[in-house]
């Protein structure tokens, strides 16, 4: 059966700890407020969406929508743009992650990428929507490059993020 | 839709619950926000509670930019010391000849019992970062209102207008560009003094003269300066220069495209410039013509 499969995102792994979870989210968020320019800036993934999207995978009931509106929140004031757009972007994006995250869990990290992509490109599309709805222009196809190098990013972020919650080694078993 | 778990456990209300209520709420905001401007208090809160994370996040550009300036050469430090000297010589003829032309002015306005204009004061402001809302051209400058900056304040850099404080939080503000979609401008060209309003493409390096008839006389090179009729920004500072004007008889207004003078989006310190110019009280609003209604009584 290709179910019964050990992939390694079914090892079991010890609980996270909520003080690394929201560790995580201010180093995102800091990694955001970062002063970029130009082309670094038109590259640089979201990474609240990133980290956010990340634990409502990984941890779908330690973490919510509260969280995710809030951040979406600071983030409005900190991009200078319309309160409340990221707020609602980041809600959806939670909503995904949270219903899809069985589904998503299921996979390895590289196919993973497949669904972190479309999911991200969702979250910029909805900001897209609103800000032309508010009488915005489109402000070219770079717009989405972010998406795509956070998608990129995915695999590493997977695995780093889940060393601290592999099991130590027991010295006495070795 | 998914497998739901059986009720076994309480766990609130569904995922989809949780999006509504999340969605109406930011949808209120979003409507509050962008129509009504009915949220400033929880923006400054949210500002507060940001600042120590961006001043955090700065440090690093700061650090590497400090470390850049410490590593300088002296034969590039040389260059620019001659190059400084020789800038000051330059326009010491030119200030010695304002400073007498000022004073020509204020004797020529006393004669004509003209009101004196007010000098311009300013204060140097640091450009913390360029908000990274792809939809605006905006940057982040490190002063606020604790430092006395209010909004609506012109910002200039050394050579000509950046745009206009727009967002005062306690320790920074923000200032929208004249690239700024729809962040108009009055100016007025140099050469012949007609007046026009510039207005922001949402491009870097593009802006446009709007409502300029076709045989207006405007050519490439002029030189626009504000005006001044707005009272947001001080007469006479330059802010761009015609690149290129296309008279289409089609078209009802000429397409005049302008480059701004001032280095809008690559600068590290910028001045805000408080122009404390007492405006003459905007004429009385014109009564409407009283349209003749039924209910008035005989005319």
């Amino acid at each position: 059966m290709i179910y019964a499969r050990p992939t390694p995102s079914q090892e079991i792994l010890l609980p996270v700890k909520p003080a690394f979870m929201v560790a995580t989210l201010l180093a995102a968020l800091l990694m955001n407020l970062l002063p970029l320019s130009g082309w670094w800036l038109s590259a640089r993934p979201d990474f609240v969406a990133l980290i956010l999207l990340f634990w409502c995978i990984e941890q779908p009931r330690r973490i919510g929508f509260v969280a995710a509106w809030l951040l979406g929140l600071l983030m409005d004031v900190a991009d200078a743009s319309l309160l409340g757009q990221h707020a609602l972007a980041y809600s959806i994006l939670a909503y995904a992650g949270i219903v899809l995250h069985r589904r998503v869990q299921r996979f390895s990290v590289t196919p993973q990428v497949l669904h972190v992509i479309p999911l991200l490109l969702l979250n910029d599309a909805i900001v897209l929507v609103i800000r032309l709805l508010a009488g915005g222009d489109f402000p070219g196809y770079p717009y989405f490059a972010g998406s795509i190098v956070g998608g990129v990013l995915w695999p590493v972020l997977a695995i780093v993020l889940k060393l601290p919650q592999r099991p130590k080694p027991d010295p006495d078993h070795a | 839709m998914e497998h739901q778990p059986p009720p076994f456990f309480k766990t609130g209300p569904t995922p989809l619950a949780r999006l509504l209520i999340c969605s109406v709420l930011s949808l209120l905001v979003l409507i509050a926000d962008a129509r009504f401007n009915l949220l400033p208090v929880l923006r400054q809160v949210v500002s507060v509670v940001l600042y120590p994370l961006q001043r955090i996040a700065a440090a690093p550009a700061g650090l590497a930019q400090r470390a850049g300036e410490f590593f300088v050469t002296h034969a590039s430090l040389r260059g620019e010391n001659a190059r400084l000297l020789h800038e000051r010589i330059e326009r010491a003829a030119a200030l010695q000849q304002l400073q007498a032309l000022q004073a020509e002015n204020a004797q020529l306005r006393e004669l004509l019992a003209a009101r004196q204009r007010v000098a311009v004061k300013s204060q140097l402001a640091e450009v913390a970062y360029s908000a990274r809302d792809p939809f605006s051209r905006r940057i982040v400058v490190d002063r606020g209102s604790q430092h006395g900056v209010q909004s609506g304040q012109p910002v200039i850099d050394h050579a000509g207008v950046v745009g206009q404080v727009t967002r005062v939080y306690p320790w920074v503000a923000e200032v929208t560009l004249i690239t700024d979609k729809d962040h108009l401008v009055p100016v007025l060209n140099l050469r012949n003094g007609l007046r026009a309003v510039l207005a922001g493409t949402g491009n870097d390096g593009t802006l446009e003269l709007r409502f300029v008839p076709l045989n207006a006389d405007f050519q490439n090179g002029d030189r626009l300066v504000t005006s001044g009729i707005d009272g947001v920004y001080p007469r006479g500072l330059p802010v761009a220069e015609v690149m290129n004007v296309e008279r289409n008889a089609a078209f009802l207004f000429a397409r005049i495209t302008c480059k701004p003078l001032g280095g809008v989006n690559h600068n590290a310190h910028v001045l805000i410039v408080s122009a404390e110019r007492q405006l003459p009280a905007p004429p009385p609003e014109e009564e409407k013509p009283v349209r003749p209604k039924r209910s008035r009584k005989g005319g």
